[in-house]
C-alpha cells in the first residue's frame, strides 16, 4: 500500500473507512474536536448528532443488532465518556459489537485531574470486551484494525478506544498505511466444534424422546437461523427461544413453543422442566431462565453449544459442552445426523409434541385478545401488541424498552426472522428503545421500525425525538402508557401487598402527543378501545413521519406466566389467582 | 481448596488491572499475586493463589483466558508443581537471633550495629512456621512476596 502523510485524526477517519464504516453516532466536545474536524473534511462516513451520549451508544447498538455490522460512536472525554457508560454496559451484557471512540485530555495532562478528565479505560474496564489507550498517532491504524476484529469475532462485544487530544493533532503527520493482516497471539476464538463432542451430542439427540432445543442470542449473532431450522426439521424437535433469541426460529412455526423463562410460555417452561434432553445453542442459562439452578430440569441430559468457553458449565453442569460458533456447530451436527439418517425416528417425538400441545391448550397465551372487548372498557397492553402485530403483518423491526411492555411485546409479537426484535435483555436498560430504533432506521431507511415503550422508559431518552427530526427517522413509537412503572408495580402488587412505593407519578406525566408535536412529529393519543386499531392503522400509514402513539392502557394488568423465585421452572403464576404449585 | 494459577500476559499497561479487576468483579478472592516480565520482554508472568472448588477454579481460568491480553493460563495445582516464596525480615541484632535464623535455614544479608536483615525461601507453609518461630524474638518487620510457581511435569507455560 502506498504511504501518505496523515494526521492522527485523518488516519482515524481513513481507518474507519477501511473498515467500511458508513455511519457514526456521536457528540462533540473539547477532547475530540480534531476528530470532528477530520470528519468534516471527508464525505464517506456520515454522522448522526444525538442529544445525549447514552443515545449514541444505544443507537450504534441498534444499528449493529439489526444489520450485523459493528456500530461506531464518538464521544468526548469526561462527561461525554461517562454518559456513554450505560450504553456500553448494555452492549456488553448482550454481546453486541459496538466501538466507542472517546476523546481524552492531552497525554501530558492525564493523571492531573485536568478539565474534563476521567479514566475512561478504568471506568469501562469491567463492561468492555477490550479497550485501548492510544499513545501515539502511528498506533491508530493497527488499533482500529484490532478493535473491529475483536468487537465482531468470537463472542462479540463492545470495544473502547480512548484517544488523547494531542494524538489527533493536525499539526503532526505520519506515514499512514492500513495493516492488511492481523494476528493477535492472545486471541484466537474457536469456531469449529470438537468432532468427538459433536458425535457424542448427535448420539444423545438420536436417543431423546422428550427433547427441547433452547436457543439464544448466539444463534442470531452467528447468523445460524437457517441451520437451527434445518436441525429442528431434521429431528422434529420443538424449539424455545430466549428473550434475546426471538426470531432465530420462526415464531409462527408449528415447532415453536414460545419464549421460555421468567415470563415464558407455560408450555415452554413445562417442556424445559420435564424434558429428557436439552440442546442449548448460543444461550447461557441465565438466572431469568433457570430459576433455581439446583432444581433446573433435573431429568434432562444437556448439550451446550457456545462460542464462549466460560459460558459452558458456568451455571448448569452439562453433559456435552461444545465450544464453537452456533453456525459451525449446528452445521457439524446436521452433517453428523445425516450420516445416521436411518436412526432418526421423527415419530418417536410425537407423544412429547402432543404433551406440549396439551400444555398450550391448558394455559397457553391468548393471541386473539383483540376479538373481545374488555369488560372494564380499558385497553389491555396485550391488545396493543396484537394490534401492532396485525397492522405490521409481523414484518416490522421492533425495538423495546424495559418493563411490562417489553415482556408483552416478546410474548405477543411473533418474530419470524432474526435481527428484527431488538431489546436490552441482559442489562435491562430503560431508555434503550428509542435510540436503538434510530440505529435500526438508519441502517434500514426504508424499513418499518416500531419502538414499543412505556411512559417510564421513554422519558429516559426522550431527548432523541429531536435527533429523529433532524435525520428524518420515521420511527413509530408505541407508548404502552399505564401511568406507572408497571413492572415495579407488578412486583409490589405481588410481593409487597400492593404498597406502591415510588412507582407512580400522580398527575405529573406530560401530554406525550403534544410533546411529540412540539418536537415536530405527529402525536396521537388513544384512550378508547375502539380507537386502538384505527389509530394503529393511521400511525403506520404516515410512512414518512415519526408518529408517537400514546395508548392509555389498564394499569392493573400483570405479565403472566411468571416464575416464582427460588423454585423450578414448573412453578409459575398463571394469573393473579392461579399458581401451578401448592 | 488452595489453588495456584499461573498465566502469561502481554507486558502492557492495563493488562494487570484487567486481571486484578476480574477477580473483584466476579467475586473471586486473591490470596497472593506476584508478577514480573519474563525473559521475553513482551510478556509478563503472573502467579496467583486463590481458593475455591474445582468449578470455581475452572471459571476463573476460563474468565482469565477470555481477557484479550492474557496469552495462556494454567492451574499449576492441577499437577505436581514447585511453589516458592521469599520472606524478608528485620530483627534486632542479637546472638540468639543470628543463631535461630541459621538453624531455620535463613541467610543474614545485612547487619548494622543494632539491626539485621535476613531472607528465607520456601513454600508457604514452611514460611508460616518460620514466622511463628521467629515471633518469639523481637521481630520488627516481615515481608513476603507471595507464591511463585513452576510446574514439575513436562507441561510448560510458554508460548
Ligand atoms: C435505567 C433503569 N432504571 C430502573 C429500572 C428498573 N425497572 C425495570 S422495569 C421498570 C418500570 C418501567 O416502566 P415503564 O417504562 O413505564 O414500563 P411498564 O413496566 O410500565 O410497561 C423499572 C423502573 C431499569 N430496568 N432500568
Ligand atoms: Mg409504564
Amino acid at each position: 500500500m502506498s504511504k501518505e502523510k496523515l494526521s492522527g485524526a485523518d488516519a482515524l477517519m481513513r481507518s474507519l473507512q477501511e473498515e467500511e464504516v458508513d455511519l457514526i453516532f456521536g457528540y462533540p466536545g473539547g477532547a475530540n474536536l480534531h476528530i470532528y474536524d477530520a470528519l468534516f473534511n471527508q464525505q464517506a462516513v456520515k454522522h448522526v448528532l444525538v442529544r445525549h451520549e447514552q443515545g449514541a451508544v444505544h443507537a450504534a447498538d441498534g444499528y449493529a443488532r439489526s444489520s450485523g455490522k459493528p456500530g461506531v460512536v464518538f464521544v468526548t472525554s469526561g462527561p461525554g465518556a461517562t454518559n456513554a457508560i450505560t450504553g456500553i454496559a448494555t452492549a456488553h451484557m448482550d454481546s453486541t459489537p459496538v466501538i466507542v471512540i472517546s476523546g481524552q485530555v492531552k497525554s501530558h495532562l492525564i493523571g492531573t485531574d485536568s478539565f474534563q478528565e476521567t479514566d475512561m479505560i478504568g471506568i469501562s474496564r469491567p463492561i468492555v470486551k477490550h479497550s485501548f489507550l492510544v499513545k501515539k498517532a502511528e498506533e491508530i491504524p493497527l488499533i482500529i484494525k484490532k478493535a473491529f476484529h475483536i468487537a465482531v469475532s468470537g463472542r462479540p462485544g463492545p470495544v473502547v478506544i480512548d484517544i488523547p487530544k494531542d494524538v489527533t493533532d493536525p499539526g503532526y503527520e505520519f506515514d499512514y498505511s492500513y495493516p492488511e493482516e492481523l494476528d493477535i497471539r492472545s486471541y484466537k476464538p474457536v469456531e469449529e466444534g470438537h468432532s468427538g463432542q459433536i458425535r457424542r451430542a448427535a448420539k444423545l439427540l438420536l436417543k431423546a424422546e422428550k427433547p427441547v432445543i433452547y436457543s439464544g442470542g448466539g444463534v442470531i449473532q452467528s447468523n445460524a437461523s437457517q441451520e437451527l431450522i434445518e436441525l429442528a426439521n431434521l429431528l422434529n424437535f420443538p424449539v424455545t427461544n430466549t428473550l434475546m433469541g426471538l426470531g432465530a426460529y420462526p415464531g409462527t412455526d408449528k415447532r415453536f413453543i414460545g419464549m421460555l423463562g421468567m415470563h415464558g410460555t407455560y408450555e415452554a417452561n413445562m417442556a424445559m422442566h420435564n424434558c429428557d434432553l436439552i440442546l442449548a445453542v448460543g444461550a447461557r442459562f441465565d438466572d431469568r431462565i433457570t430459576n433455581d439452578p439446583a432444581q433446573f430440569s433435573l431429568g434432562a441430559k444437556k448439550i451446550h453449544i457456545d462460542i464462549d468457553p466460560a459460558s459452558l458449565s458456568k451455571i448448569i453442569k452439562v453433559d456435552v459442552p461444545i465450544v464453537g460458533s452456533a453456525k459451525n456447530c449446528l452445521k457439524q451436527l446436521i452433517r453428523e445426523l445425516k450420516k445416521k439418517k436411518s436412526k432418526i425416528d421423527k415419530e418417536k417425538i410425537n407423544p412429547w409434541l402432543n404433551q406440549i400441545a396439551e400444555w398450550r391448550c391448558q394455559h397457553g397465551l391468548n393471541h386473539n385478545m383483540l376479538d373481545k372487548p374488555t369488560s372494564n372498557g380499558k385497553i389491555l397492553p396485550q391488545q396493543v401488541i396484537q394490534s401492532l402485530y396485525k397492522e405490521t403483518e409481523g414484518n416490522a423491526y421492533v425495538t423495546s424498552d424495559v418493563g411490562q411492555h417489553q415482556m408483552f411485546a416478546a410474548q405477543y409479537y411473533h418474530f419470524d426472522k432474526p435481527r428484527k426484535w431488538i431489546n436490552s435483555g441482559g442489562l435491562g436498560t430503560m431508555g434503550f428503545g428509542l435510540p436503538a430504533a434510530m440505529g435500526v432506521q438508519s441502517a434500514f431507511p426504508e424499513a418499518c421500525v416500531a419502538c414499543v415503550t412505556g411512559e417510564g422508559s421513554i422519558q429516559m431518552c426522550i431527548q432523541e425525538l429531536s435527533t429523529c427530526l433532524q435525520y428524518d427517522l420515521p420511527i413509530k413509537i408505541i407508548n404502552v402508557n399505564n401511568s406507572a412503572l408497571g413492572m415495579v408495580k407488578q412486583w409490589q402488587d405481588m410481593q409487597y401487598d400492593g404498597r406502591l412505593s415510588q412507582s407512580t407519578y400522580e398527575d405529573s406525566l406530560p401530554d406525550f402527543a403534544k410533546l411529540a408535536e412540539s418536537y415536530g412529529h405527529v402525536g396521537i393519543k388513544v384512550e378508547n378501545p375502539k380507537d386502538l386499531e384505527p389509530s394503529m392503522k393511521e400511525c403506520f400509514k404516515l410512512k414518512n413521519k415519526l408518529v408517537f402513539l400514546d395508548i392509555v392502557v389498564d394499569q392493573d394488568e400483570h405479565v403472566y406466566p411468571m416464575l416464582e423465585a427460588g423454585m423450578s421452572m414448573e412453578s409459575m403464576w398463571l394469573d393473579k389467582e392461579t399458581k401451578t404449585w401448592e | 481448596m488452595r489453588r495456584v494459577v499461573a498465566l502469561l500476559m502481554e507486558n502492557q499497561p492495563g493488562a494487570l488491572s484487567r486481571v486484578v479487576g476480574l477477580f473483584s468483579q466476579r467475586g473471586y478472592n486473591i490470596e497472593s499475586l506476584i508478577v514480573a516480565p519474563t525473559n521475553d520482554p513482551s510478556l509478563s508472568r503472573l502467579t496467583m493463589t486463590t481458593d475455591g472448588d474445582t468449578r470455581v477454579i475452572e471459571q476463573i481460568t476460563k474468565q482469565l483466558n477470555k481477557l484479550i491480553d492474557v496469552v495462556k493460563v494454567i492451574d499449576l495445582s492441577d499437577e505436581d508443581y514447585l511453589g516458592r516464596e521469599l520472606l524478608l525480615i528485620k530483627l534486632e541484632l542479637t546472638k540468639e537471633a543470628e543463631e535461630r535464623i541459621k538453624d531455620l535455614g535463613g541467610d543474614v544479608l545485612f547487619k548494622s550495629e543494632t539491626l539485621l536483615n535476613a531472607e528465607f525461601v520456601g513454600n508457604s507453609e514452611d514460611l508460616d512456621k518460620i514466622v511463628d518461630t521467629l515471633s518469639e524474638l523481637n521481630l520488627l518487620e516481615v515481608v513476603r512476596t507471595g507464591l511463585s510457581g513452576i510446574s514439575s511435569t513436562s507441561r510448560t507455560l510458554t508460548i
